[in-house]
């Protein structure tokens, strides 16, 4: 076995465990939202740290690999496409602890039906989702997989869209609460980009397989 | 037409099938880098281009290999020449038991130049293309052996220069030195190739990560892939290839 064999696996370890804690962190807001239960959320919050954590030690592997192995074709490949996913993986996580941060501090001050007209909780369900069958697509190296899920993000964008409309009339309607209808708004258009951040992964993994740079095309 | 072009070579020796049905192509002024595990024919190959397998009783060739156009296995073709324009050189340094003058202007002398003047001048030019002459200029009548072995090496690359060769072949050239040696090598390639054809084999595949335009890969005596230097080593199209370079052959 070569000698960069075991560092390329726990690195393929390594992006599966912090893939886990986002979806860990997507998850706990959406037990948040559902039993109205701010401890949850601050949860997320401080979740946020070990993400970064791991963001980092992931970024010197890689440069270590990088140095110490030179590696060529499909090693260099999956150490170019985990560097790509742990940022995305990490800005994943920034806008889960913006969702904490807020239900933390509105918990009990807000009218929690404009949550669900937003459909936030649905829009956190799709992504956890997404996130999950993109956990299975890496660990397997399913790129048929990757690119069916790619094809989910969809339904984000379409519930970001109606979202504005629906804030406009809550506006119209509670023009006290504008404020909160436009932080809500900001936030399913954080889990939209979320969507964009999980489809970049799709094409991270194609990169890394099949060696194809899928950005900047028409989906396939 | 390419300085070198092999169409369906096959070499043995005796009964020994050592290389495959080799075709390839060779553009001008670039370096082509040979790769592969040991005993897959790829020195076979390169000595292929200049005769230098005649000297193995038991060769035999078939198929074509044409230099500048020209079949070099046809019995017409005069052998020294040939060998004057494809130059060789060798894993260990290998400089004549003469003066470093006299290393480089011995392929002169022989070939019938005669004129002192003129051989000054093609023994300057050809030490300073070998990126020599600097260290060397001021003591030409020394012993080429007391020369350390990266600039014996360089040497041998001046004495190959200095008779007008329009290829260089390289086994191995930089093997048997340091770094710092074998890095001054990998320059001298570079800037060479603006003026000549170089085709290089190594073991070492950052260094024909390095130095190379184009790779080829040979396995068992096939040309397993050949291709851009680029594409060799981040897309590789064949698993041979793919497990070579990234070690986990056999």
């Amino acid at each position: 076995m070569p000698a960069i064999e075991p560092e390329l696996q726990a690195l393929k370890d390594n992006l599966l465990d912090m893939l886990s804690l986002v979806i860990n962190q997507m998850d706990k807001c959406r037990q948040a939202i559902a039993k109205n239960d701010a401890s949850i959320a601050e949860e997320v919050i401080s979740d946020e740290k070990k993400v970064n954590a791991q963001e980092i030690a992931i970024d010197r592997d890689c440069e270590n690999i990088l140095a110490l192995f030179t590696p060529v074709a499909t090693d260099l490949r999956l150490v170019l496409a985990t560097l790509k996913i742990t940022n995305d993986l990490e800005r994943i996580g920034d806008n889960a602890k913006s969702l904490a941060k807020f239900l933390k501090n509105n918990n009990d001050k807000i009218n929690r039906k404009f949550i669900t007209d937003l459909n936030i909780p649905e829009m956190l369900q799709v992504l956890i989702g997404m996130l999950k069958e993109m956990h299975e697509a890496l660990y397997k190296g399913d790129t048929t997989l990757a690119l069916k899920t790619q094809k989910k993000d969809e339904h984000l964008n379409e519930f970001h869209k109606k979202g504005m409309k629906t804030t406009v009339d809550l506006i119209k309607a509670h023009p006290d609460d504008i404020k909160t209808l436009l932080t809500l708004f900001s936030i399913t258009k954080n889990l939209e980009r979320a969507g964009d951040l999980t489809k970049n992964i799709a094409e991270e993994l194609v990169f890394q397989i099949e060696a194809k740079v899928l950005k900047h095309r028409k989906e396939r | 037409m390419k300085p070198i072009e092999a169409k369906n070579v096959n070499v043995y020796y005796g009964d020994n099938h050592v290389l495959k049905d080799v075709s390839l192509n060779i553009k001008e002024n670039s370096v082509t880098a040979f790769i592969g595990p040991s005993g897959c024919g790829k020195s076979t190959f390169l000595r292929t281009l200049n005769r230098m397998n005649d000297y193995i009783e038991s060769f035999r060739l078939k198929g074509k290999v044409y230099i500048n156009g020209k079949e070099i296995y046809d019995k017409k073709v005069r052998v020294e020449e040939l060998r004057r324009k494809v130059g060789m050189v060798f894993q260990k340094p290998n400089p004549f038991p003469k003066s470093i003058y006299d290393n480089v202007a011995y392929g002169l002398k022989i070939h019938g130049m005669t004129d002192k003047f003129e051989i000054n001048e093609i023994v300057e030019k050809s030490l300073k293309q070998a990126a020599l002459w600097g260290e060397v200029k001021d003591k030409l009548a020394k012993p080429a052996l007391s020369l350390s072995g990266g600039q014996q090496q360089r040497l041998c690359i001046a004495r190959t220069l200095a008779v007008k060769p329009s290829i260089i072949l390289m086994d191995e050239p930089a093997s048997a030195l340091d770094p710092l040696s074998t890095a001054k090598i990998e320059e001298l390639i570079h800037e060479l190739k603006e003026k000549y054809t170089i085709v290089i084999v190594t073991h070492n595949m950052q260094q024909a990560a390095r130095v190379s335009d184009k790779t080829a890969f040979f396995y068992l005596g096939d040309l397993v892939e050949y291709e851009k230097t680029s594409e060799i080593f981040t897309n590789p199209k064949n698993k041979q290839t793919e497990n070579y370079i990234t070690g986990r052959f056999g």
